[in-house]
């Protein structure tokens, strides 16, 4: 992570040929093909998405080792964003128009990723977008591939598996709590949406400030409507005092099902610090290491994930990114192969056809871009001791409660998964 | 230099803006001098009260915020064409400059400053809370496509920012070189003294106040449309309103070329860094560049070949 | 019974996180309201105060017992930065609040990457058995998480204040607020004055980042959350007045409770600061300052 004398070299030869950009499109073998993208390595994102670009970097050496893409060896192109829009714009400019990068990686998450959608249509470039929930629905950029198994319809749909989980155990009566950012209240908005769909009934919808501390007055409120579950969407600050909270004031009585979109508790530090506190909630998740969650591939990858995550102090259980940013290196790498160039029309056309074996499982894309079928799990937390981060690498702690094709338990309501 | 000369140079400026698309320039360029463009109209607009008046701004994001929202809101419901959106944007933050300026600038020196951040607060909790301009999750502005000459919104973007950049400077410059500009100097020099010589200090100040929002709005006018998006965390980031004190600073805050310089210099470096340096470095260069700026050039790099007098100090005490 | 239940509870909690509140803006009170340095780093600091706590925790010390040594540290190292201050600014005739603004923000920033690059984005936390529990008067529940660090603000307030008041030094450091004149007079360099004030002020981020810790984990970047909140704070009370830190704390910490409890806790930031707007423009010298 040092400064590259390199970048240097490149950006003061670009500015000193400002004018005339002579390149030819093909060009000789042996030169890497190179991929290009924003990250928030600085800023309020830069935790989660630190861990992410371990995924990356070993996905490239192992490409590399490999023998590359199309012959050719692989190289990263990465440029901090520091977590906020403003300068994706001009950062994506650079990749595609001075550094000429072959392929595009998109920033994380839907408010970064945003930015970059009118562009990369307009430019007609191949991108893998990055977590980005319904980005391309009104883009409907054909190069554009996802690689969160959010799935079909993802912005209502991604959270359906808590409403289904609500309604296989008779519980109708749905408060919903979101904080005031981009990822819970699209959350919010899509379970607002199959409530309806489900005829159930809102007991509360209720937003919140970003890094609220302290939920006391909320979940007072929630004493008076007596839900019988609550649909969490939250942030990693406000989702650790929330867990807080139900451990300091406690939920109504009426409450068996509570969680469900919170960010936060996928993350090592979160878990480690929560610990006991978690027992009993429900949340969404992409990956544990639950015996119906077996992938080829992943446990390696772990394992040489870990000590890396260690150095240099990121999510030690890399569970919910880094898998699938590897799994994005071994899309775009499947896709050339298939296609046998780095055609963008040719390498989508080719994803759209035909399925991908990565680390993350097999994936199959619909025309959307979006997985064909989503495979976001709903996991009940179990059992768990305070300070002890080793637990969550084993099977039991997160138990998957849904989708039923994958599940690894039964769901317990949220008193006797506590007592 | 007289009023007419000022406003030759600055129509020259945007006409040569107007031909930069036929030069055979890479489009990053056009993003990136956009960036640049933005905080010379952002540093210029808060100088006009910050430098000349002496009255610090902590909240120029709130302004720049307004402006961008009052865009997009506008192009949102009616379609409003980009330079209207500006032109309506500017009279929003007039207006919220001119309220604001009325409520607090009895208040003096740091209290002003902390007025003005409140601001910030209370208008992105607006925004987060109103459900037609996106709230948290941002709004998507899909914007038509530019006019032709430009070959592309870039490009147009940048024009129009160029537009905007000159419009504040030349407007920075007439105020500087007017009445205004000499009665804001003496209030800054001291309040009271300036009342005493029957300069209207309320009325200039809300003045001042006025156009400064006015300005910083129409800085913040374009950003939906050249970023195709906007979410509250961007628009009313502390990084704008940091930017708008620190790029005056650096260059001198007593005339205009003070914040233009301020602006090229710690504007250009921003980007340099973000692109060239791959690693969280490139935050920790600006932060010392920071600081090695007000060490080396503590009254701005204008006030270099002079010795900094203290007495021009604002001071509270 | 449930809206005197709801009512009792909000107004206790809203005093809680207000002392907490007024902890965190009291290092800026000295700084900001004393020496009028508008130093937009503290909360940073506060966020390394949290990671030195943490950092103690792992090695089973509690944050709030390890605070004492870290302020002490935190002491000097501000008594250094001043030093360096001086030399740049002060001497040189005169600081105005743009460069140390200015200053300030590229010190922030520079913390801010220090933390990342030294220890990594995952947030830190502590592990201390009162988190997770609460203590139950009557009808009103309080938090340890929140009644902790709520309690400890009171406690060194107290103390800071009677040094203020009682102690030579602390009667040179309220001289020097209003102006250094009259200190020279005495025969009392205001350059030792102000460094021992920011020095103060810089050891008082040890115990907000204790408040911070116990309250949730910390990140490098935490600091943003808090930095409008305490110049309200500062300002709502009359710049430098350490009681009136305290109430200024406690205004807007029950103001925020309140519109959580009765209106809708997605307003309670914008109320806090629409007060604070409206306080301003009736009383321009905050709740207990002085017109100067």
């Amino acid at each position: 992570m040092a400064i590259s004398r390199r970048d240097f070299a490149r950006l003061a030869a670009a500015s000193a040929v400002a004018a005339p950009a002579v390149w030819t499109a093909a060009r000789a073998q042996g030169q890497p093909v190179r991929i290009g993208c924003s990250l928030s390595l600085t800023g309020t994102l830069s935790g989660g998405v630190k861990a992410g670009l371990i995924g990356y970097e070993l996905w490239r050496d192992d490409v590399n080792a490999a023998g590359g893409i199309l012959g050719r060896p692989v190289e990263l192109v990465v440029y901090d964003d520091q977590s906020t829009s403003a300068p994706i714009p001009g950062i994506y400019s650079k990749l595609v128009d001075v550094d000429r990068v072959d392929l595009l990686f998109s920033p994380y998450g839907a408010n970064l990723t945003a930015v970059i959608m009118p562009f990369v249509k307009q430019r007609d470039r191949f991108v893998v977008g990055m977590y980005g929930i319904s980005n391309n629905d009104e883009v409907k950029h054909d190069k554009f591939f996802q690689i969160a198994p959010w799935g079909p319809k993802a912005s209502t749909d991604f959270c359906r598996g808590f409403f289904d989980l609500a309604k296989a155990n008779g519980l109708k009566r749905i408060a919903i709590l979101a904080a005031d950012a981009e990822f819970s209240k699209s959350a919010a908005a899509g379970g607002l949406k199959i409530m309806q769909e489900y005829g159930m009934e809102l007991a509360v919808n209720q937003g919140y400030p970003p890094n609220t501390t302290d939920f006391s007055a909320i979940l007072r409120n929630l004493k008076g409507v007596a839900p019988d579950a609550v649909f969490v969407c939250s942030y990693p600050p406000d989702s650790t005092a929330f867990v807080r909270g139900v451990s300091e004031i406690g939920l109504p009585a009426s409450v068996k099902l509570v969680g469900g979109a919170m960010v936060g508790p996928q993350y090592a530090p979160v878990l480690e610090n929560l610990g006991p506190a978690l027992n009993g909630f429900v949340n969404f998740h992409l990956y544990v290491p639950e015996p119906t969650l077996k992938f080829a591939g992943i446990q390696e990858f772990l394992a040489r994930y870990e000590p890396i995550a260690r150095q240099r102090g990121v999510d030690l259980l890399g569970h919910y990114i880094p898998p699938f940013f590897y799994a994005a290196g071994q899309l775009v790498a499947a896709a050339a192969k298939g296609a046998g160039s780095l055609d963008q029309a040719r390498m989508a056309q080719w994803l759209h056809a035909n399925p991908v074996e990565t680390i993350v499982g097999t994936i199959r894309f619909d025309p959307a871009g979006d997985w064909v079928e989503r495979r976001v799990l709903i996991v009940q937390y179990r059992g768990l001791s305070a300070r002890n981060v080793e637990q969550f690498r084993a099977p039991g702690k997160q138990v998957v409660v849904d989708p039923p094709a994958l599940k690894s338990g039964d769901f317990v309501p949220f008193a006797a998964a506590r007592s | 230099m007289r009023p007419a000369a000022a406003f030759g140079i600055a129509a020259l400026v945007v006409a040569a803006g107007l031909l930069a698309p036929k030069l055979p320039v890479n489009t990053y360029y056009f993003y990136a001098g956009y960036v640049v463009l933005q905080f010379v109209a952002v540093a210029t607009a808060w100088n006009v009260l910050g430098g000349y008046g002496g009255y610090i701004n902590f909240g120029a994001a709130a302004f720049f915020g307004a402006g961008a929202y009052a865009a997009a809101g506008l192009f949102k419901a009616f379609g409003l064409p980009l330079p209207l959106q500006i032109m309506a944007a500017a009279g929003v933050g007039v207006a919220l400059g001119a309220a604001m300026g009325y409520l607090t600038l009895r208040v003096q020196g740091v209290y002003f400053a902390i007025a003005t951040l409140s601001l910030v607060v209370v208008l992105e909790t607006l925004v987060h809370n109103v459900e037609y301009l996106g709230g948290a999750r941002g709004l998507a502005i899909l914007a038509p496509p530019a006019p032709a000459w430009f070959g592309g919104r870039t490009q147009f973007a940048f024009f129009v920012m160029l537009a905007v950049a000159a419009a504040s400077v030349l407007a920075a410059w007439l105020i500087e070189n007017s009445w205004i500009g000499r009665g804001l100097r003496a209030i800054r020099a001291s309040e009271s003294a300036a009342e005493c010589a029957g300069v209207p200090t309320l009325k200039l100040k809300i003045l001042a106040c006025a156009v400064s929002g006015g300005l910083l709005a129409a800085a913040g006018a374009p950003y939906p449309y050249y970023a195709s998006y906007i979410e509250p965390g961007t628009a009313f980031s502390l990084t704008v309103g940091l930017n708008a004190i620190a790029m005056p600073l650096i260059g001198g805050t007593r005339s205009w070329a003070g914040p233009v310089m301020g602006a090229v210099l710690l504007g250009t470096l921003q980007q340099v860094a973000t692109v060239t340096i791959s690693s969280e470095l490139n935050v920790l260069l600006v932060g010392l560049a920071l600081i090695a700026f007000v060490a080396a050039a503590p009254n701005g790099l204008l006030s270099l070949p002079r010795r900094p007098r203290s007495k021009d100090a604002i001071r509270h005490d | 019974m449930l809206l005197l239940d709801l009512a009792l509870n909000a107004v206790a909690t809203g005093l809680m996180l207000g002392s907490i509140y007024a902890l965190l803006a009291l290092g800026l009170a000295i700084t900001f309201g004393i020496l009028h340095v508008p130093n937009i780093a503290h909360p940073a600091l506060m966020v390394v105060g949290a990671y030195a706590l943490a950092l103690a925790n792992a090695h089973g010390l509690d944050p709030i017992a390890a605070s004492v040594p870290v302020a002490a540290a935190f002491y000097a190292a501000g008594l250094a930065f001043y030093e360096v201050y001086y030399r740049l600014f002060e001497r040189r005739g005169g600081t105005d609040t743009l460069q140390s603004l200015t200053l300030f923000f590229g010190l922030a920033l520079v913390i801010e990457v220090a933390l990342l690059m030294g220890f990594g984005a995952d947030p830190k936390s502590v592990d201390v058995p009162y988190v997770g529990q609460s203590w139950t008067v009557g009808l009103v529940t309080l938090p340890y998480r929140l009644l902790v660090p709520a309690l400890l603000s009171p406690a060194v307030m107290l103390l800071l204040w009677l040094y203020l008041k009682l102690s030579r030094a602390g009667l040179a450091i309220r001289a020097v607020a209003s102006g250094e004149t009259p200190l020279a007079i005495v025969g009392i360099a205001p350059r030792r004055v102000k460094r021992h004030a920011f020095g103060l002020a810089t050891a008082s981020a040890a115990f907000g980042g204790a408040a911070l810790v116990i309250l949730g984990p910390v990140g490098p970047f935490s600091g943003h959350a808090q930095i409008g909140r305490v110049f309200a704070v500062v300002v709502l009370a009359g710049m430098g007045s350490i009681p009136g830190t305290l109430a200024a704390g406690l205004a807007i910490g029950v103001a925020e409770s309140l519109v959580s409890s009765f209106l809708d806790p997605s307003w309670s930031q914008g109320v806090a600061f629409a007060i604070l707007l409206a306080t301003l423009a009736a009383r321009p010298t905050g709740l207990f300052g002085v017109p100067r």
